[in-house]
């Protein structure tokens, strides 16, 4: 190395009475193999230096060896808490460079969205337990879970897998919903509504819960964008920039939901208990937009015997020699593919994954210098990272 | 901003020999840009009121593959306020067999979130960002060799002493 990077300059001019310490990576409040080696003073962090890559798995690297369709396994291992996601931004972007989108029939493009709004509410779920537990409070964490579970039930039946689900494929689905889905579907929404209700009430509103993220980690607007931050921190931070509205793909443009976003309710604007809400309200949304697809799908799109969801897919997919850059809303945030195209094979020249868990993840030692060690956790656990994603 | 309004900006301000070229055949035209000039281009395109390009989505490197030996950075900028959307590129030719690597302006100091995205592309395609401060390896461990998203990258046999199975 020709002159000395920041982090050799940080450790070199430690002071005395400071301590490096190291916080994972096997460490439950890191949310997965994270290391963050901090620079103590007593109680108070000094500097955070993330360390990542313990999990890092070549997705790039697979993707410009397989075809398309042959990845989308590969895209649900990157944030395997929203499979369905990620597969679709990636189908998303393949068939817009195939030039096919609008040939997508209307039943899929909303069982997309199902799916989807599905497995925004698991990860939201996720995030909100774990969130809890590091904190302190043990029972969202398993009110959550359970919750959770009926998600899981409910897409297994659908593909077939619980977690990774290889559902949405280019130009079309796997298999259409099973007889009895929407119905079945309609029941968990009904259910879970008052055990959202349940959960505001025994962690939301909760006393303990807000001293310990009120005013804690405040991430100004400025600095959220700068560090291109997305989803439920950006919007946290106040900003009202969600991307299924900002591009309207898919059917998103039929469908009515509002964009919570952070008001400082508690503290200030963009503290951990505003992005903590903002998923809360988006949990709350995406049943609006279940409910909304759910109603589509029983009425002017119902399922047809002699409906298939296989009849668009290409049989070959060779896009032409282009440059294409899809990003879509994850739970976490933008999720972005770059694509690059020769126009003869079936295999991408390039392709680079822009995590959202990534550059959420990269601002934390910027707004956690001068914290309590107890404080970093609940920043870290407000920022709702998932290391599949940020190593990708 | 239209981009060729994005265009006619820079050349007013720049000069016209800033932009090299222009890919305008895909769905998503790009502007390559001189590669001494790109930190410039890209604050006057953050900062200036009519573009305000405030967010950097992704920073990729790409290597063209054995037959071109170039090596280019891609940026993809989006602005708030106006939704719009914009990719630029720095191309480069190198020389795979000197071992020194390829040079890029760092746009850190333009966008924070470039900082790991560059070290992401040091780490994983062997770009050396002039100016980052913090240009280290990211994803792999530090005392990895080579750089494997290199389209010559040969898959390392054994890490310290570990045979790697695969």
């Amino acid at each position: 190395m020709p002159y000395a990077t920041r982090y050799e300059e940080l450790i070199a001019n430690t002071e005395p009475q400071e301590m490096i310490l190291n916080m994972g990576p096997q460490h439950p409040s890191t949310h997965g193999v994270l290391r963050l080696e901090l620079i103590t003073d007593g109680e108070v962090v000094k500097e955070v230096i993330p360390h990542i890559g313990y999990l890092h798995r070549c997705f790039e690297n697979h993707a410009e060896h397989l075809t398309y369709q042959q990845t989308i396994p590969f895209t649900d291992r990157m944030d395997y808490l929203a499979s369905m996601n990620n597969s679709h931004a990636w189908v998303m972007g393949v068939e817009r460079m195939m030039g096919i989108e609008k040939d997508i029939p209307k039943r899929v493009e909303y069982i997309r969205v199902l799916v989807c709004e599905l497995n925004r509410i698991a990860s939201h779920l996720i995030a909100i337990g774990t969130y809890g537990i590091d904190i302190g409070a043990f029972t969202p964490f398993l009110w959550c879970f359970r919750d959770r579970e009926h998600i899981m039930g409910l897409l297994e039946w659908a593909s077939g897998a619980r977690m990774l689900y290889n559902y949405i494929w280019v130009g079309g689905l796997f298999y259409d919903l099973p007889i009895g889905f929407e119905e079945r579907c309609k029941e968990f929404v009904d259910y879970f509504k008052p055990k959202l209700k349940e959960l505001n009430e025994l962690l939301t509103n909760n006393q303990i819960f807000i001293e310990r993220t009120a005013n804690v980690g405040v991430l100004p607007l400025d600095v959220a964008i700068n560090y291109g931050c997305s989803g439920p921190m950006l919007r946290g931070s106040g900003l009202k920039w969600d991307l299924r509205r900002v591009d309207e793909y898919s059917a998103y443009p039929e469908l009515e939901f509002e964009i919570p976003v952070g008001k400082g309710e508690m503290g200030a604007v963009g503290d951990c208990w505003d992005r903590y809400k903002v998923r809360v309200d988006e949990v709350v949304e995406s049943l609006r937009i279940i409910e909304q697809c759910l109603e589509r799908l029983q009425k002017e799109l119902k399922r047809t015997p002699d409906f298939d969801p296989r009849a668009k897919l290409p049989k070959k997919i060779i896009p032409k020699a282009q440059d294409f850059y899809i990003r879509a809303e994850n739970p976490k945030g933008e999720l972005g593919f770059y694509f690059i195209t020769d126009g003869r094979t079936e295999i991408p020249k390039r392709v680079k994954a822009r995590g959202p868990s990534f550059n959420n993840l990269s601002v934390i030692s910027e707004i956690s210098r001068g914290v309590l060690i107890a404080d970093l956790i609940a920043i870290l656990g407000s920022i709702d990272i998932v290391l599949g994603e940020v190593d990708r | 901003m239209t981009f060729d309004e994005i265009k006619d900006l820079l050349v007013k301000r720049f000069g016209p020999e800033v932009i090299e070229a222009e890919e305008t055949t895909g769905l998503q035209p790009a502007l390559i840009i001189r590669k001494d000039r790109i930190t410039a281009v890209c604050l006057e395109l953050r900062t200036n009121d009519q573009t305000y390009f405030d967010f950097l989505s992704c920073l990729s490197a790409v290597d063209h593959g054995l037959e071109e030996n170039k090596m280019s950075v891609v940026y993809h900028l989006a602005s708030i306020p106006y939704k719009t959307q914009l990719t630029l590129k720095v191309v480069q030719e190198f020389d795979r067999t000197s071992g020194s690597l390829p040079i890029c302006q760092s746009v850190s100091s333009v966008w924070k979130t470039a900082e790991w995205h560059e070290r992401e592309a040091y780490d994983l395609l062997g770009v050396f960002f002039d100016g980052n401060p913090d240009l280290r390896r990211i994803l792999l461990p530090d005392d990895w060799e080579g750089y494997p998203l290199r389209k010559d990258y040969k898959t390392a046999a054994e890490y310290n002493g570990i045979k790697i199975d695969f």
